[in-house]
């Protein structure tokens, strides 16, 4: 378990890192379902089987459970070994959190599609350079065609890729040539987002795959079907449709809702119908009918994903990560949660009910009871919206008690890997170079993905902001997607200022010089093929090694709890990128395939997996892995000045 | 960039864009869009703009797309809390400064007083200011940067505090072989002013130049940068990318800037970082250490004078080669052309005026040279009266183990250079027609003829180490002796033109490639021969020949020539294998005799182009220097636009002057006899040596026949004449 807050005998634990959830914590005592903490408690002592990976339930012979120093428990019914079962969950987390990334993924290419065909009013190609981008990538004939027919082909191939039976899929070519080759030589280019789900999960299933190395090269070939398929394609389309991200001011946390206004709170992860709510919102039409029932307008804002899509590319304020989604209903404020998918907790139903929150369901594939349900149609989004704003707009008067925590602060999000490009040298210079330059030169001293959730069995936060300022204090330049990015937004660490404030003084130059935080908002946990492109992008500008795994960079997930987590984590391992989860891990029972993900792994894919609860140990370990991966590049000691003369100059390449 | 730094530089990059759109709102009104614009004879039009933007601004009405992209890039100021990112923003309201500033020096300086500038390369007592370079100066100039002989510039803001800061730093810099472009003023203080009441030399020769008072002068230092990358890189107009990378790895230039730091100068700065030039402060502004867009720091400050010049080649990450040269008097590249002249003069040998001055270099068995020693036989300076004239024999004489006779005339054309890069020395011509000043100035810091022979020895050594392994001098002001020596000199001179005269393509089985130009032309490759000097006519066989047994890994390398493709062309196994190597494959062969059929190709530097007069049936050729119209319809930089840069162009070939009077001048179309048009001064030029080559070619009076621009710049005007003289293109074979 992660380090809690310093405790005072008397006082109740804290449970969370943030001010305004233990202010709110007090107008959740009388919640019929309790809080996420409060139902925590009441599950724990949990079934460490379970926690360990130790349970199998794959068939009716079962559920079996294993303990290696019992020998009652030493093989399952149909004489499985714990490793082997171990590494079956394994694969099952990255197939479910592939499959919610590529359903997502796959929803924004059919409406992609439906926008280029000129079938989704209300959508449009709104960054054509990046358009261009992705049809060279995906191998679409571009020369003098016309933008709609490039797009369609781009919409027709995106969606192709996710049934396509032979692979590999088109965006591996996008990662480093050395990389290709060690995918190419492991065999595990996935041939399709589906066909890789599918197969993992026959390969999972009763009597089938029964050896874990087998088992994570097809848990790998998945995770990269998800990486540098469906959340890539996620990821890119949706810029195009919605446009590529830039540096942006915003808030976060509680305080953002306001009194006097018709709060529509946006949760879950996609930005299809959540963009359109944001038009309708500004509507003056809208807007007067808010008016009309008393209302001095109407305020957007965001919890969990979703909330980072709308952050990073309209500025909208966030209400909070995952563990927000209860205490924010309870501020009474809430007119509307409108949720979508994934990380939405059912109990927000139950807690609505205490309040005068209307929970309304937009997705067939995520209902619930107790929410009104109103179902997106792509082809006439703005109807959609409109719909959902004006029931937000009629639930404004039914408010009762109002409680809203002054907690906010201001951060700096919109950080894309094509905006970093720009970042680092103006139109007509944009390059990578400088961050090369300064990781070559050790003002940087590497890079960290901080990633992930929220998970009650950390206090929230914590994890995280502790991590993240050892981080940045050693002059690690971090990269943050997900809740993690606003947990850290939250404690101000996302703003310009916080690199005086907290980093070390070679990074605190730099993002003085760049005028960056020293924490980079990347976007929402599907942009992790952001943080993917960005290494790629440092890779090629060279002088940091010919392949991800001979950066100075690692990731982390110090609060993670969804199956997501689990994918992302693969998929940056068979990337070449270490990383290393908080919390809690599920193989920890089973020592042959622990060791295979924390050591074995590195012959193959040059990364392993890691796992260290406590924040601090954490930020040591990354810290050596970078200083590690510096000696290895031969850049840990610095360098005399290289002054140029003319024979020097004659040498440069052409051009 | 620091906060105070962009934030600044993004609010004078504001300022400065809408005084241009306001100049250029005005000047519209006043002269309509239509209305011709431009920096005088140049072909890169206004060369930022042209080559970053690629928009050829020929009128005022061009400027409209500038501007408006100068609004587009403009950033927004920066926050004072919370603010966005800078730097890029910063970058981008520094490339909108310089786009505005061309606008507005163009349309003060150029269209409304036309007069404002000095044109050429010196001001007048009238006119300090010099303002844009045209590309006669460019290309002359832009070639000492890519032989090295200038590793970059320095582009000053303001002035130092004192005239004497001024002078120290203007030396210092010279001394390190840099250019000192100047503008803008510090509480009313230009550094030009300064160095002009100290009586210093300011000017194009003494690499000193005034821009202008203005600070948006500095576009024309960047300008001259940028020009660079386009001529010499041979990068199209509009590849911002390529031309700002090749600045940033090529052209070592920085900025100085003196007392308070203004907004427009930031935005100046920022712009100039683009290029990756950095900037030295001598005042406490924040400092932008991190490197990235410059090679190293972005922004150094605080600088005392003292350590300026060293902690700005330093941070622009520049190793200048200093020769130590034991004399008493600055010595480098800088002071070549500085002048001697009238008041200044304390003693004059050789010219019209004074007794006959003769160089000869020969080599000697090495029992015969004792190394360093240097014998003045006559008096020295400190013997005769100020303003005396009297004759000279500068006798150097050579041992080494790779010394050769063919060498000895190399050695001795480098007297030139050599002696003139002492300050406070002139010096002109060579072998028996030499002449020399020495100033008052240098006599009073100590200079004495014996420091020829020092010069001599510490260069011969220096540059030549591979083949010089003793060097003695002799310098003769007896008068009796100067006879003596110019005698035997002349008998040599005699025997080597003969020899040179002899040496024919075919009699070589070896030729020399040239690649010292590949630090600013990556992709270009001469092919140097007997018959054919380089094209920028600096290298010719024997001087590569030379330059390989001096420095034998050096960017002159031996090309065994191999079997014949075809000889009257010019093409040769051999050679083609090397220059598709050297070429990075771009060029499989080529006719080294022809200007039709897959002719060499040309980097920027070279002499002269040559280019096909269709009409004429014949060819015209054109020197740098003549600024003029042709009948290609192109001026030379026009010309040198469309042939330069590595770049094959069947129609079109550069070469040296040299070249024209050889016998294999585009022998394939018929050699000399083709040339239908040259300027007028180009012809007198050559006379001597073409109507030799005339006669042999049977028309002996060839270059009476050949138009110049007296007679017409285009084909229609000097057709008539041409049939008039009988020129004897009009009835050769079709050349197309």
């Amino acid at each position: 378990m992660a380090e809690n807050k310093e405790e005072k005998p008397g006082e109740p634990k804290a449970v969370s890192a943030d001010p305004a959830v233990n202010e709110m914590l007090c107008d959740c005592k009388e919640l019929p379902a309790g809080t996420v903490w409060d139902r925590l408690a009441k599950q724990t002592p949990q079934c460490t089987f379970g926690l360990d990976g130790l349970c199998c339930r794959h068939c009716a012979m079962g559920p079996c459970r294993f303990d290696a120093k019992r020998d009652k428990f030493k093989y399952g019914v149909c004489g499985v070994t714990a490793d082997t079962v171990a590494a079956r969950h394994f694969v099952r987390m990255i197939a479910a959190g592939t499959a919610a990334h590529s359903d997502h993924g796959r929803g924004v290419a059919e409406t992609f599609l439906a926008a280029a065909k000129g079938e989704a009013k209300g959508f449009e190609i709104k960054d054509e350079q990046k358009l261009l981008q992705i049809a060279m990538d995906l191998g679409i004939e571009i020369g003098s065609r016309d933008t709609k027919d490039i797009a369609i082909d781009v919409g027709t191939c995106a969606v192709a890729i996710f049934g396509s039976q032979h692979g590999p899929i088109p965006l591996l070519k996008r990662a480093p040539l050395k990389r290709q080759a060690i995918w190419k030589e492991l065999g595990i280019e996935p041939r399709g987002v589906d066909r890789e789900v599918v197969e993992s999960m026959h390969r999972t299933t009763m009597g089938v795959d029964q050896d874990p190395l087998n088992l994570i090269m097809q848990g790998s070939r998945t995770a990269l079907a998800d990486g540098w398929g469906g959340s890539m394609l996620a990821t890119e389309l949706q810029d195009v449709l919605f446009g590529t991200p830039q540096p942006i001011l915003g808030r976060v946390n509680l305080g953002v809702l306001e009194k006097d206004k018709v709060n529509i709170l946006i949760h879950g992860h996609e930005p299809l119908l959540s963009e359109m709510i944001v038009v309708v919102a500004q509507d003056p039409s809208m807007v007067a009918k808010a008016k009309a029932k008393g209302a001095q307008g109407i305020n957007l804002a965001g919890i969990c994903c979703t909330a980072n899509e709308i952050l990073m590319r309209h500025g909208v304020p966030i209400a909070g990560n995952f563990l927000h989604q209860e205490v924010a209903i309870a501020t009474g404020a809430v007119d509307a949660m409108i949720a979508d998918v994934q990380c939405v907790m059912e109990a927000v139903a139950r807690t609505a009910g205490c309040f005068h929150t209307k929970i309304i369901t937009t997705n067939y594939r995520a209902k619930m009871n107790g929410a009104v349900h109103i179902q997106f149609d792509e082809h006439d989004a703005i109807g959609t919206a409109r719909q959902i704003v004006e029931a937000a707009i009629e639930n404004f008067p039914n408010r009762k008690q109002v409680h809203i925590p002054n907690v906010q602060c201001d951060l700096i999000a919109g950080f894309s890997h094509e905006t970093i490009n720009y970042l680092l040298g103006g139109l007509f210079r944009a390059a990578y170079k400088p961050l090369n330059d300064n990781i070559i030169n050790g003002r940087i001293r590497g890079l960290a993905g901080v990633v992930g959730c929220n998970t009650p069995k950390v206090v929230q936060d914590s994890a995280h902001i502790k991590l993240v300022k050892e981080l940045i204090a050693n002059d690690v330049l971090v990269l943050q997607t997900g809740c993690a990015a606003q947990a850290c937004a939250k404690e101000g660490l996302l703003l310009p200022e916080a690199a005086a404030k907290h980093a070390g003084k070679g990074l605190a130059e730099v993002c003085e010089a760049v005028g960056i935080p020293p924490v980079l908002h990347m976007g929402s946990c599907v942009d992790n093929s952001r943080i993917l492109m960005a290494a790629t992008a440092v890779v090629k500008e060279g002088g940091l090694g010919d392949d991800i795994t001979d950066l100075p960079a690692i990731g982390a997930a110090p609060e993670w709890m969804s199956e997501k987590a689990i994918a992302i984590g693969q998929y940056f391992v068979a990337s070449g990128a270490r990383v290393i989860f908080g919390a809690t891990f599920p193989v920890l029972g089973a020592p042959g395939f622990k060791d295979l993900l924390f050591k074995g792994l590195e012959k193959t894919m040059g990364a392993v997996w890691d796992f260290e609860p406590d924040p601090s140990i954490m930020a040591r370990k990354m810290i050596e892995a970078i200083d590690k991966k510096r000696a290895a590049l031969g850049i840990d000691k610095s360098k005399e000045r290289v002054l140029y003369d003319m024979a020097m100059r004659r040498e440069l390449d052409a051009g | 960039m620091s906060k105070i730094i962009a934030s600044a530089a993004i609010r004078g990059a504001h300022k400065i864009v809408e005084r241009a759109e306001k100049k250029y709102a005005e000047a519209l009104k006043k002269h309509g869009p239509g209305k011709e614009i431009a920096y005088p004879n140049t072909g890169y039009y206004l060369p930022i703009i042209y080559g970053i933007l690629g928009i050829p601004v020929k009128t005022l009405g061009d400027m409209k797309p500038v501007i408006e992209t100068c609004r587009r890039i403009l950033p927004q100021p920066v926050r004072e809390m919370h603010h966005l990112p800078y730097l890029a923003p910063a970058l981008d309201a520094g490339m909108a400064t310089f786009f505005a500033e061309e606008i507005e020096e163009a349309i003060d300086h150029y269209l409304e007083k036309p007069d404002f500038y000095q044109m050429g390369e010196d001001p007048s007592p009238e006119r300090l200011w010099l303002g844009a370079a045209d590309d006669v100066i460019m290309r002359k100039r832009g070639v000492e940067f890519v032989d090295g002989t200038a590793p970059g510039f320095a582009a000053i803001l303001g002035a130092p505090p004192t005239k004497e800061i001024a002078v120290k730093l203007a030396l210092e810099l010279q001394e390190k072989n840099l250019y000192v472009f100047m503008a803008a003023d510090t509480e009313g203080r230009t550094m030009s002013q300064q160095l002009r009441e100290a009586g210093v030399q300011i000017g194009w020769p003494t690499r000193l130049v005034p821009f202008g008072p203005r600070t948006s002068a500095t576009v024309f230092a960047i300008g001259f940068a940028t020009r660079a990358a386009m001529s010499f890189g041979g990068i199209e107009p509009g590849d911002f990318r390529k031309i700002l990378i090749y600045n940033k790895d090529r052209i070592f230039a920085f900025a100085l800037t003196f007392g308070t730091v203004s907004d427009e100068w930031y935005a100046n700065g920022a712009g100039a970082i683009n290029y990756g030039f950095p900037v030295i402060a001598d005042t406490p502004i924040p400092e932008v250490l991190p490197t990235g867009v410059c090679t190293y720091e972005h922004v150094v400050s605080n600088v005392p004078y003292d350590k300026m010049t060293a902690k700005a080649v330093e941070v622009r990450g520049l190793k200048v080669m200093v020769s130590k040269v034991p004399v008493p008097v600055s010595y480098g590249p800088a002071f070549e052309g500085e002048r001697v002249r009238g008041e200044d003069i304390f003693s004059e040998m050789g010219g019209p005026k004074a007794p006959t001055v003769v160089e000869w270099t020969t080599s000697r068995p090495m029992d015969e040279v004792e190394d360093g020693k240097i014998e003045v036989i006559g008096p020295d300076l400190d013997e005769v009266q100020p303003g005396a004239r009297f004759g000279m024999a500068v006798l150097a004489e050579v041992a080494g183990r790779t010394m050769q006779p063919d060498f000895e005339p190399i050695l001795e054309r480098q007297i030139h250079h050599l002696v003139n890069y002492a300050k406070g020395v002139m010096h002109i011509g060579q072998r028996d027609i030499a002449w020399y000043r020495i100033s008052k100035d240098a006599f009073e810091k100590g200079f004495r003829l014996k420091h020829i022979g020092s010069i001599l020895h510490a260069k011969y050594h220096g540059d030549f180490g591979g083949i010089c392994d003793k060097v003695q001098v002799k310098i003769f002001t007896d008068p009796k002796k100067v006879v003596e020596i110019l005698a035997k000199a002349r008998s040599v001179y005699g025997r080597r033109d003969a020899r040179v005269e002899g040496m024919t393509d075919e009699s070589e089985k070896t030729f020399y490639s040239c690649t010292l130009c590949q630090s600013f032309a990556p992709s270009h490759v001469c092919v140097v021969t007997p018959e054919r000097t380089g094209l920028c006519g600096a290298y010719s066989w024997l001087d590569c020949k030379a330059a390989y047994e001096i420095s034998p890994t050096g960017p002159n390398q031996p090309i065994e020539k191999g079997k014949a493709v075809d000889e009257h062309k010019g093409q040769w196994e051999g050679v083609n294998a090397f220059v598709g190597r050297a070429s990075r494959g771009n060029v499989a062969s080529y006719n080294a005799y022809s200007i039709m059929d897959n002719p060499m190709t040309s980097c920027g530097c070279f002499e002269c182009i040559s280019a096909v007069a269709p009409s004429c049936n014949g060819i015209m050729t054109v020197d740098r220097d003549y600024p003029g119209m042709t009948p290609s319809g192109m001026k030379f930089t026009t010309l040198a636009g469309s042939v330069g840069g590595g770049a094959m162009t069947p129609g079109f070939v550069g070469h040296s002057k040299y070249y024209i009077t050889s016998r294999k001048f585009v022998r394939a179309e018929g050699g000399i006899k083709r040339i239908v048009w040259m300027p007028k001064k180009l012809k007198e030029d050559l006379r001597a040596r073409f109507e030799k080559r005339a006669a042999e070619e049977g028309v002996p009076d060839l270059l009476d026949r050949i138009a110049d621009e007296s007679v017409g710049t285009t084909e229609e005007e000097i057709l008539p004449w041409l049939t008039e003289k009988g020129h004897p293109a009009i009835s050769m074979d079709p050349l197309m």
